[in-house]
């Protein structure tokens, strides 16, 4: 098995959690209503909660102590798409983005519990568990503000056509892609964009918004290559761990 | 967290005279032998009145005491904490919620709560007014200030209302993990570096005053709270509570080393009563009323959340697909 293919993976899946997952606790306390802060919170625990478990596997493989990899990297050292770490903006742009990101998250978990890397395939069956909490979460809001007024509709799609080139980023290939494939580890993003695309269609299909045209996917993320926002989200995430990177909190 | 009741204003004492004397008397006998008041019985006006604003203020401590935390979360350093702070100011937003909901069964709307809230008409714990500068004044919060709303909400939970004692119980089994979540933040901070436990003392030094008002006015400056306490509304006095929480968490501070910035405070054995240098009751006055560090932020910050997530409670209203099954 090919370590380094193996960790790059793993690196970008868990720092898609964990960058959402802290965009996601953003929400507490400022949602449009008191069950929605309630549910960004409970998303936002699932995923930093996922990302956690996944450093712990990269740590099992030699990589550093979870802590010390989430607090200390510069945004450059972060394999997260860049859809994650736009800003949380009005309510339709973090609905939008948590149902094109969850839709495909729960695909790609799917297909790791197949995985021929064991610690995966175990972790991921019991992520998919959390997970369909999320995609029914998103589901359920898109369809109904993807019908409800005009303006809930023309918000949604205003977002839905600002973030779908970014959406294209999540599947960033890995320089490693045939490894990966070859291995076992995962069956591609070529294969897990194919299948994100046609569940996306349904569920759009159910509400009065419209796919956008096809664009030009935002990609370097996976590169490390990300916008003006990643490094002050880091930058605030570890202000205090900062102080001292030492010390027990 | 995070209300307590006993800081906030006491609807107007007038109109009991124009109560059916016979309903009242029988409404009197159940509190008396302990039975619970629920949503369809009989209650005087000044009981329902009572109820609305107090459980109502509660509510509103809890979604405006997620702020000065919730600006933490993102902040919080490693995963651990990163998480459980999460889910602590995840439950005080549930908290509201119940709170909410239990107020609605007196007959006054989540909406006309929050309108309330946000025009500044209806109070909320004046303790949020003040703003948490570093990391250990989260955990002072989430110790202390928890701590504080506990001994409160316990007495209260033994009150006389049903869907409010019901909330109360809930709220408190869930207080209990925050208490020993922020106690443990704590005992990190005070026997950490240096630097951590110069942190935890400035935030004790910045927030003693302000724990000193959570409980209220001393009891011979407060009113109306006879009639309140044989109703079961008010279950303890400000004063006692005060020093139930003082012989609680006095003696856990000072074993972590850390010094609390009031010279005079010590026990008096022979009464079993704190003694201490009253805290400025001038400043708890004009905070209140609107004049804190913070009032304007938090409200404006709770007016913003309204404002922007208009649309989306709007096209709630719209529904165009239905549920016939249940979700989960």
């Amino acid at each position: 098995m090919n370590q380094t293919a193996l960790k790059e993976l793993l690196y970008k899946i868990a720092d898609d959690q964990l960058i959402l997952g802290h965009r996601n606790s953003e929400w507490t306390g400022m949602g449009p209503l008191l069950e929605e802060d309630i549910a960004f919170s409970s998303m936002a625990q699932d995923k930093v909660g996922q990302s956690h478990a996944i450093y712990q596997i990269l740590h099992e493989i030699g990589e550093g102590e979870p802590d010390q990899v989430a607090f200390m990297r510069n945004a450059e050292q972060f394999h997260n798409c860049q859809m994650v770490e736009l800003p949380n903006g009005e309510y339709d742009f973090s609905l939008m983005r948590h149902f094109l990101y969850d839709t495909a998250e729960a695909i790609r978990f799917d297909m790791l519990t197949k995985s021929s890397y064991e610690p995966l395939a175990l972790l991921a069956k019991k992520i998919q568990g959390e997970l369909r909490y999320h995609t029914m979460h998103a589901k359920t809001w898109i369809k109904q503000l993807g019908t409800a007024t005009e303006e809930s509709k023309s918000r949604l799609q205003t977002s839905f056509n600002e973030l779908f080139p970014y959406a294209l980023g999540m599947f960033e290939q890995s320089p490693y892609e045939n490894d990966i494939i070859a291995d076992g580890i995962f069956p591609g993003e070529e294969a897990l964009k194919e299948k994100w695309m046609a569940r996306v269609e349904e569920i759009i299909g159910q509400t009065d918004l419209k796919m956008p045209e096809v664009s030009e996917a935002k990609l370097g993320g996976r590169k490390g290559e990300h916008t003006e926002y990643l490094q002050p989200l880091l930058d605030e995430m570890s202000e205090v761990f900062k102080i001292d990177p030492t010390a027990d909190w | 967290m995070y209300g307590g009741g006993n800081t906030f204003e006491s609807a107007k004492f007038e109109g009991l005279e124009n109560e059916d004397p016979q309903k009242l008397a029988e409404f009197e006998a159940r509190i008396e032998r302990g039975e619970k008041i629920e949503p369809s019985d009989w209650m005087p006006k000044l009981y329902r009145k009572q109820l609305i604003r107090m459980i109502e203020q509660h509510a509103h401590s809890e979604i405006i005491g997620a702020l000065p935390e919730g600006t933490w979360i993102t902040r919080a350093p490693g995963f651990k904490r990163k998480l459980a702070l999460m889910a602590k100011v995840q439950d005080e937003v549930g908290h509201a919620q119940l709170l909410y909901s239990a107020a609605e069964t007196l007959g006054k709307p989540r909406e006309a709560m929050i309108d309330d809230l946000i025009t500044g008409k209806s109070k909320y714990s004046n303790i949020f007014n003040y703003p948490a500068f570093t990391w250990a004044d989260s955990c002072f919060i989430s110790w202390l200030v928890d701590a504080g709303a506990i001994v409160n909400q316990l007495a209260n939970a033994r009150g006389s209302y049903g869907p409010y004692c019901r909330a109360l119980d809930r709220i408190c089994a869930e207080e209990s993990f925050h208490l020993k979540y922020g106690h443990h933040c704590v005992i990190h901070m005070a026997t950490g570096s240096e630097k951590q436990r110069e942190m935890m003392q400035a935030a004790i030094n910045r927030w003693w005053g302000p724990m000193m008002h959570f409980f209220g006015p001393p009891d011979k400056v407060s009113v109306h709270t006879e009639v309140l306490m044989k109703w079961k509304v008010k279950m303890a006095s400000n004063d006692d509570c005060r020093n139930q929480f003082l012989d609680m968490y006095v003696p856990k501070i000072w074993e972590l080393g850390l010094t609390i910035p009031d010279p005079n405070l010590k026990k008096n054995e022979d009464t079993g009563r704190w003694e201490y240098t009253e805290p400025d009751w001038e400043e708890f006055k004009r905070v209140i009323n609107g004049d804190g560090p913070c009032n304007k932020e938090r409200l404006a910050v709770r007016r913003t959340a309204e404002e922007r997530g208009a649309w989306v409670r709007k096209a709630l209203l719209a529904p165009k697909t239905e549920y016939v099954a249940p979700l989960a």
